[in-house]
């Protein structure tokens, strides 16, 4: 088994970031990654985009090949393609890779594993037809494509980001239904002078809403009983708007609001995580150099707290320089001479998120569903299952197993963990943090006999 | 649901042949495999082992497992695929099929 000063889990802008960043200061590093290409949710497949695809993508996206390139020309083990499905202490990684089980070992370990799209149980999600916006964002990025006929749902930059994108392409949706309403607006104004420092961000914001704004595509805000209609396929967004009942035919719904660390890699190592109010979700507890509360583990980027690409990257490089100088690679007075600039850089990247965060709050009724919402996809249980668990004394989400089935299909709770806490928390009038969340064991995800098989012959065959 | 390619470069990589529960689709080789399966028009790729319900991919990055297809028995997420030549491609059957085998 080959061994590494670092593994770093995950190639979007924090793991880019760190991996060079470590290897610059003469680090071994392996970059484990599920993708065939390095960039991560933003930049996915940078390298590959061409000129009409990085056009309607913008600079924000071919920012990502600095990145790319810098990452190349390290000296950093990038493996790709590698599904990590295990990390034990000590620190052993299990992957699969090209259908083949293997094994790394490293004396320290970064999660940068990112954001999910944080779930919107709504009646009729699990309709096909029914995706979230980033996967509509993954279509387009990833293979040139995207759905015709559709409606954003929900709330966040990230909605808007992808209607403007749409624009550009010549396949606008057909509306946007905004959950947000003007008084999450006002209350979120509060935090303007802070989001004044995040300029950027703001003017980015105002620019993406003016070209919404030409296309004239329809738009809803405010919207609340939001359900999709149809019978094996999404046909209709209805929902509630201006006290009146609206029906949207249409071929594709695509929801969204907002995105939360994904905490499964580092849950599975024990690491401590809180609730964070502002954002709804749970983050792990980390210092300012993201070390999280087991020993030699570190986290940055999105699954740490949301907070950005380029917070992230920045993270990234913070962590990395604090481990390099724990392997003595970075005399201390160094690393605090080398970090400043890049706190400070976090800082006012960081700034306009409060802004962001009021002013596109999460879509209420889907963090506590109707009772005959579906919130576990996989299982296929309802709000009111959880609920009644809650009535028979059920506590937490662990012990939802021993009434049903939530968070035991194949996603792992990936897509319920939020949902099911927030029910139960709710039902007995106890805190997030109290409630606590799905307990993650390996493997994080499906692994094949067959794959296992191959370990024994593939295990020490790194291949670049 | 429809999905298209607005860009010109799309149309211009090699084709190869895929069996989707027998029926035969030429695929733009090296795309992503439910990408190119929803632009094949195929809406439904597999059906839950708790109702039968219809599931089709959901957030196109390897998290919701709402896109598993079986290939050469092998339950797959096809989010995570490209596309190559001769894939023989079945909807997955029962509830094994979706657990991990481990
Ligand atoms: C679908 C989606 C689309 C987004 N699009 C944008 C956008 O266009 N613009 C924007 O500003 N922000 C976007 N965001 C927000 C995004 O989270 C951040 O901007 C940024 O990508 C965070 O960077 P990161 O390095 O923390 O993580 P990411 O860029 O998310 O990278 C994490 C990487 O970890 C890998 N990974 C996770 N688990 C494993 C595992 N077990 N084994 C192997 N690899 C693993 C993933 O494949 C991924 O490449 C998007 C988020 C999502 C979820
Ligand atoms: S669509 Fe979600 S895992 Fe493939």
């Amino acid at each position: 088994m080959r061994t590494f000063d670092l593994a770093v889990i995950g190639a979007g802008p924090a793991g880019m970031a760190a991996a060079v960043t470590a290897a610059k200061h003469g680090l071994t590093v392996a970059l484990l990654d599920e993708q065939q290409r390095p960039g991560g949710q933003i930049y996915r497949d940078v390298d590959k985009a061409s000129p009409e695809r990085t056009e309607v993508l913008g600079r924000d996206y071919t920012h990502g090949r600095s990145l790319t390139t810098a990452l190349r020309s390290a000296s950093v083990d990038h493996i790709q393609g590698a599904v990590v499905w295990a990390i034990e202490d000590g620190f052993r990684i299990s992957f699969t890779r090209d259908g083949a089980a293997s094994q790394i070992g490293a004396e320290k370990i970064l999660l940068a594993t990112g954001a999910l799209e944080r779930p919107m149980p709504i009646p009729g999600w699990t309709l096909p037809g029914v995706m979230t916006a980033g996967a509509g964002q993954i279509l387009l990025k990833q293979s040139g494509m995207i759905p015709e006929k559709a409606v954003l749902v929900g709330s966040g930059p990230l909605l808007y980001l992808l209607a403007a994108q749409m624009v550009r392409v010549g396949v606008p949706p057909l509306a946007l239904v905004e959950t947000q309403s003007w008084s999450d607006f006002k209350t979120a104004s509060r935090n303007l002078f802070g989001a004044l420092r995040g300029w950027r961000y703001l003017s980015k914001g105002l620019g993406l809403h003016s070209e919404i704004l030409k296309a004239r595509i329809p738009r809803y805000t405010g919207a609340t009983d939001i359900a999709i209609e149809g019978t094996t396929n999404a046909e209709a967004v209805a929902f509630t708007a201006q006290g009146k009942r609206i029906t949207l035919p249409c071929e594709t719904a695509l929801l969204h609001h907002g995105v939360v660390p994904n905490t499964q890699a580092a849950r599975s190592l024990g690491a401590r995580h809180l609730w964070d109010a502002r954002q709804h979700c749970f983050s792990p507890e980390l210092d300012g150099w993201g070390a999280s509360s087991v020993q030699n583990l570190f986290i940055a980027g999105d699954s740490a707290g949301i907070g950005g690409a380029k917070a992230a990257e920045i993270a990234g490089q913070l962590a990395a320089l604090k481990i390099a100088a724990e392997c003595g690679k970075l005399a201390q007075d160094e690393l605090e001479r080398t970090a400043a600039p890049l706190k400070r850089a976090r800082e006012s990247e960081l700034a306009a998120r409060p802004f962001i965060d009021t002013a596109y709050p999460p879509y209420r009724p889907s963090l506590l569903p109707a009772d005959e919402t579906i919130i576990c996809r996989c299982e296929e249980v309802t709000a009111g299952e959880i609920r009644r668990y809650a009535t028979l004394g059920c506590l937490g989400p662990n012990q939802t197993k021993a009434f049903g089935r939530p968070g035991m299909g194949p996603c792992q709770g990936r897509y319920c963990g939020l949902t099911v806490t927030a029910l139960l928390a709710d039902a007995n009038g106890t805190t997030p943090d109290e409630t606590g969340h799905y307990r993650i064991r390996p493997p994080l995800k499906p692994v094949t006999l067959g794959e296992l098989a191959a370990m024994g012959t593939q295990s020490d065959k790194v291949a670049k | 649901m429809k999905i298209v390619s607005p860009f010109p470069d799309a149309n211009f990589s090699e084709h190869v042949a895929v069996s989707f529960d027998g029926q035969t689709h030429f695929l733009p080789k090296g795309t992503n495999l439910a990408a190119a399966l929803l632009s094949a028009g195929i809406t439904v790729f597999r059906n839950t082992p708790v109702s039968g319900a219809a599931r089709a991919p959901y957030c196109m990055m390897g998290a919701c497992f709402e896109c598993l297809v079986e290939i050469d028995g092998v339950v797959r997420q096809a989010c995570m695929m490209e596309v190559s030549e001769g894939l023989d491609i079945q909807h997955p059957q029962g509830r094994n099929s979706d657990d991990a085998d481990l």
